[in-house]
């Protein structure tokens, strides 16, 4: 026979003021098993808690349910109450009268027999809760973080700083990614690369932090605290132990003429390379699509020039293995470039370019070292026509998002033109402008009003080439409304912000979930913008969405300190509200019939496969079994299980009829 | 191969020499042509602006024509009506437009039959075809224009690339000529206000010419009778607005395909021109 003690509380007048509360506890009062039923004001405040406490050491209660708010709010103040009275506290429960009953009706004995009904409910399930443990996970304190931009820069930091371990792999030969490219930045115009560099360095030198670039995660298993990663180192055919990075070998290399991912194409490099000169670590890696030796196998100058002898013909790719705690993702992103705009002839015009092609003219340490010049004959653009959205907001073309960082970039990169071209004319067409930040809208008044920037409001419909000019063809849709041409030098498009091509793949090894554009998806958009819906995986930065920098590097701390706070504990303990294949020792019994469809609707992947083997150690079946560490509990399993042998605990199937039926039964 | 026909008014009114193409390159090509019998007006240029019942129950009544007659596909050369037929299917996939439409016309509608035009008929059915039967390889500088009707909307149209498109350019490679890289192939000619403001005609059509002409074509290659006499009929007022004439004929593409396939200038009513085709 059980004894349930029933606390209605008023929650001031929240509850009070529709529900009869007293009411409530009389006619709870009367229910079989109920030994005492009790209400009050503020059932959460101290004197409040000591009733719970005192009516559980006096009635030797075995279960406790609470008429209150939210179990979101409260539950864990009343389990822990319950706890300190020596009452697992599992075997506490709340009816929500607040949000279910007393906020959603009006005053009237019809709300009251609800606020019963739902309190009687949970009697029902009480009765039948078991005693349960929290789980206790060992955590590996050490981070991984994948991907070497500013996000993965500062995520790294903040971790180590902190006093934990940190791999970062970067799959490109130097970290920096998209910010090292940058010439100046919106909103202060300080130079990228004096702000950025220092911080490269320090990750490379950090006591803390293993640097692995030229590299890529290869597989990830485990669970929060336990992850295994396997990562790929990808052959540098440069030995770093012995390289001084003198340099040597990339004067001699005779294939000159590929385009530099850093320049974003508009320079050259050679095939033993280094992205950039104050690339970290500042090595070699032979690209071996376009080697000589590797392509044709002749050629070897880089190891006559060498030194030091440190070129690796045969060098192969490595695995490593490595265990983990916890995982930042920062891959960053991408922008549009190729065959996408017909309309606008990129890729057909040399003249016509991305805006990362014009923050490598802009920058001192660019192709042209910081002139800004046309790529197709190298003269002073006199006209420059910037074309915003380039892509962005477009459903026709399948981007219906907003860039976000390009109306200020634009800005940014019209107010440079005319800071260095002072006779030069700079045109924006623009859709509107969305400068929300912290002196961001300041930034692009002082284009259009210091620098004279003219901005014009319309679409672009074509940029065509006539008599070596570019054709813009748009429409002032604020002024006039009407079309207007443009002769222009330079044309220069603010592409749309992309996730990185293979960033699904990454999304599926990891078991982290994506959006329709391949960005990473956030746990809550609002409440979780760092968690991913797989405890201990992180996100950063603009794998996420398209994000400036002030915001990247203020994620970057916010994932680092999520993986601080878990590694501040020796153990991960964990709710044991998760589900579990019933086994019932011995002999070794379990209803399961090892369909394993329940592995196949697990969103977490934590279904594993267990065998049950006899006395003499043969296998009798293979069953389920749950991955405590993996489980969130989310019940997926249990509606997909057609023999009913997965139930989550504390909410069986048996609890939740039981409360059904209390219902049905009256 | 057998392919249901409609040729609507212009081909056998202001445009015969594009029928007569037509005709003959599906002739060359064993392509069966079957006219769709008691075939009305689409209605183009004038229905859509006026009325939409009426715009969409005149392409209505030929397609469900067609479906009594048992065809399956049809193939439109008029780029216009192409357009009013495609854009009919589209918008009778909305039960009340369709049940409305049904009740005015008549007769049943499916809204199954697969709706092509002349680019897309040689695309599906042609293309090795002529490759085998090219005699005289049409061996000029072109502008492949495609305008307006042919492409737009795109949502509904889903012609091959937008904003850049590829077909007529890849057909005039097949039979040896070299399409140029210009501007204005999607441009619009002015097709609609063709009799009511000629003076916007011959300024975008002007333009079109122009850049064709900067670009040193030798023809200016269409699918569409609008824009064959906006750029060819019209060519004497344009020609007025400019500091040196365009001479550059505009032939159908049918009719560029024709010439290499060997077929007499004549059997393409080539000569039904204005602007004198010597190729
Ligand atoms: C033209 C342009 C101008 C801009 N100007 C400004 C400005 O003035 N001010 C400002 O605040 N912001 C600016 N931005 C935005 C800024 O570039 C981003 O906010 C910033 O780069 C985001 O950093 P991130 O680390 O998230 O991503 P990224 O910079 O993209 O870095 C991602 C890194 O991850 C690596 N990576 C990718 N995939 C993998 C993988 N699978 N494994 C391992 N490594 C991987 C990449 O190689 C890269 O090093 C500009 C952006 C553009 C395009
Ligand atoms: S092997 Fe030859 S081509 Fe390759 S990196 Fe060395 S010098 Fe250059
Ligand atoms: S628990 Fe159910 S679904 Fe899962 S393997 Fe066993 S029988 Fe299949």
């Amino acid at each position: 026979m059980s004894k349930i003690g029933v606390f209605i509380c008023h929650c001031g007048e929240n509850i009070s003021a529709t529900v009869d509360c007293e009411r409530v506890a009389q006619e709870l009062a009367k229910v079989e098993g109920v030994e005492c039923a009790i209400d009050y004001k503020y059932m959460c405040s101290d004197p409040g808690q000591t009733i719970i406490k005192d009516a559980i050491r006096e009635h030797h209660l075995d279960g406790v349910v609470v008429g209150a708010c939210s179990p979101r709010m409260h539950e864990p103040t009343f389990r822990r109450a319950c706890a300190e009275a020596g009452l697992n506290p599992y075997l506490c429960e709340i009816a929500n009268l607040r949000e279910h009953c007393s906020w959603v009706h009006e005053k009237g004995d019809a709300t009251t027999n609800k606020a019963i009904d739902l309190v009687k409910m949970l009697v029902e399930k009480v009765k039948r809760n078991k005693p349960l443990e929290s789980i206790k996970v060992p955590i590996t304190k050490k981070a991984l973080v994948i991907g070497g931009g500013i996000a993965g820069i500062q995520a790294s930091l903040d971790i180590a700083n902190a006093g934990h371990q940190v791999i970062l792999v970067e799959k490109d030969p130097s970290i920096g990614g998209h910010m090292s490219q940058l010439s100046e930045t919106f909103p202060t115009l300080d130079c990228s690369q004096c702000i950025l560099t220092p911080r490269m360095v320090e990750v490379a030198q950090h006591p803390n932090i293993t640097l692995y670039t030229y590299a890529e995660l290869e597989s990830l298993e485990g669970f929060i605290g336990n992850f295994t990663a396997k990562i790929r180192l990808k052959a540098k055919s440069v030995d770093y132990k012995k390289c001084t990075g003198c340099g040597a070998c990339m004067q001699k290399c005779p294939q000159k003429k590929i385009p530099s991912e850093f320049n974003a194409g508009l320079g050259t490099r050679t095939a033993i390379y280094v992205p950039f000169p104050q690339a970290v670590p500042n090595k070699p890696v032979i690209d071996r699509e376009h080697c000589n030796y590797y392509k044709r196998g002749k050629c070897k100058l880089c190891e006559t020039a060498c030194p030091t002898g440190a070129i690796e013909w045969d060098k192969e790719d490595e695995i490593l293995t490595e265990q983990v705690g916890a995982i930042v993702v920062t891959t960053g992103f991408n922008v549009k470039g190729t065959d996408f705009f017909p309309e606008y002839g990129y890729g057909k015009y040399k003249d016509v370019i991305t805006g990362l092609q014009f923050e490598r003219l802009a920058s001192a340490s660019g192709p042209t070292f910081g002139e800004i010049r046309r790529p197709s004959d190298g003269t002073i653009p006199k006209k420059i026509v910037f074309i915003a959205c380039a892509g962005s907001r477009d459903p026709a073309k399948g981007i219906p998002y907003c860039s976000k960082i390009c109306c200020m970039y634009t800005a940014k990169h019209a107010m440079l033109y005319q800071h260095k071209v002072h006779d030069g004319e700079s045109t924006v067409f623009y859709m509107d402008i969305r400068a929300g930040g912290k002196n961001y809208e300041e930034f692009v008044r002082r284009a259009i009003e210091e620098d004279h920037v003219n901005y014009v409001r319309g679409r672009v419909a074509r940029v065509y080439e006539k008599d070596g000019k570019l054709i813009v063809k748009g429409v002032d849709t604020l002024l006039s409304g009407e079309q207007v041409e443009i002769e222009a030098d330079m044309v220069v498009l603010a592409t749309a912000g992309v996730a990185n091509c293979g960033a699904e793949v990454l999304a599926q090894k990891m078991h982290i979930s994506y959006d329709p554009y391949h960005f990473f998806a956030e746990a809550h958009p609002k409440l979780k913008p760092v968690e991913t819906n797989t405890a201990g995986i992180f996100l950063a930065g603009a794998c996420q969405a398209p994000k400036d920098i002030p915001e990247t590097v203020g994620m970057a701390s916010g994932a680092a300190v999520k993986v601080a706070g878990l590694f501040s504990n020796n153990e991960l303990v964990r709710e044991p509200l998760i589900a579990v294949v019933n086994r019932m020792p011995p002999p070794v019994f379990s209803t399961c019939v090892g369909c394993f469809m329940c592995q196949t609707a697990c969103p977490y992947n934590a279904i594993e496969r267990e065998e049950i083997k006899g006395r003499d150690g043969k296998v009798i079946k293979t069953v389920a079994k749950v991955n405590p560490g993996l489980c969130q509990g989310c019940g997926t399993c249990v509606a997909f299980c057609r023999s009913k042998s997965i139930d989550i605990q504390g909410y069986s199937n048996e609890q939740v009829f039981a409360e059904v039926m209390s219902l049905l039964n009256q | 191969m057998k392919i249901g026909f409609y040729p609507g008014c212009s081909l056998k009114g202001s445009s015969r020499e594009y029928n007569e193409s037509v005709i003959a390159i599906a002739k060359a090509l064993d392509i069966e042509l079957i006219e769709i019998k008691d075939w009305n007006c689409c209605g183009a240029t004038a229905a859509h602006s006026m009325n939409e019942e009426l715009s969409l129950s005149l392409p209505a009544r030929i397609l469900a024509l067609a479906e009594a007659q048992g065809l399956k596909e049809v193939v439109v050369p008029c780029a216009a009506c192409y357009n009013r037929l495609m854009v009919t299917q589209h918008e009778l996939k909305d039960d009340t437009k369709r049940e409305k439409v049904t009740d005015i016309i008549q007769m049943p509608y499916s809204g199954e039959l697969k709706i092509i035009n002349v680019l897309q008929m040689l695309e599906s059915y042609a293309m090795d075809k002529i490759q085998e039967k090219v005699t005289k390889p049409f061996a000029h500088k072109v502008a492949c224009y495609y305008g307006c009707l042919l492409v737009r909307p795109h949502k509904i149209l889903q012609f091959d690339r937008v904003e850049d498109p590829q077909s007529m350019d890849s057909m005039i490679k097949l039979i040896g000529g070299t399409p140029v890289d210009w501007a204005f192939k999607t441009e619009c000619c002015g097709a609609g206000f063709s009799v009511s403001r000629t003076d916007l005609v011959v300024r975008l059509s002007g333009n079109i010419l122009q850049d064709a002409a900067d670009r040193n074509a030798e023809a200016v290659i269409v699918a569409c009778p609008m824009c064959q006499s906006n750029l060819d009929m019209r060519r004497g007022a344009i020609n007025e607005t400019l500091s040196k004439p365009i001479d550059i004929p505009v032939l159908f593409i049918t009719q560029a395909i024709g010439l290499s396939l060997g077929i007499s200038p004549k059997e393409l009513g080539l000569e039904r021109h204005f602007v004198t085709v010597k190729m």
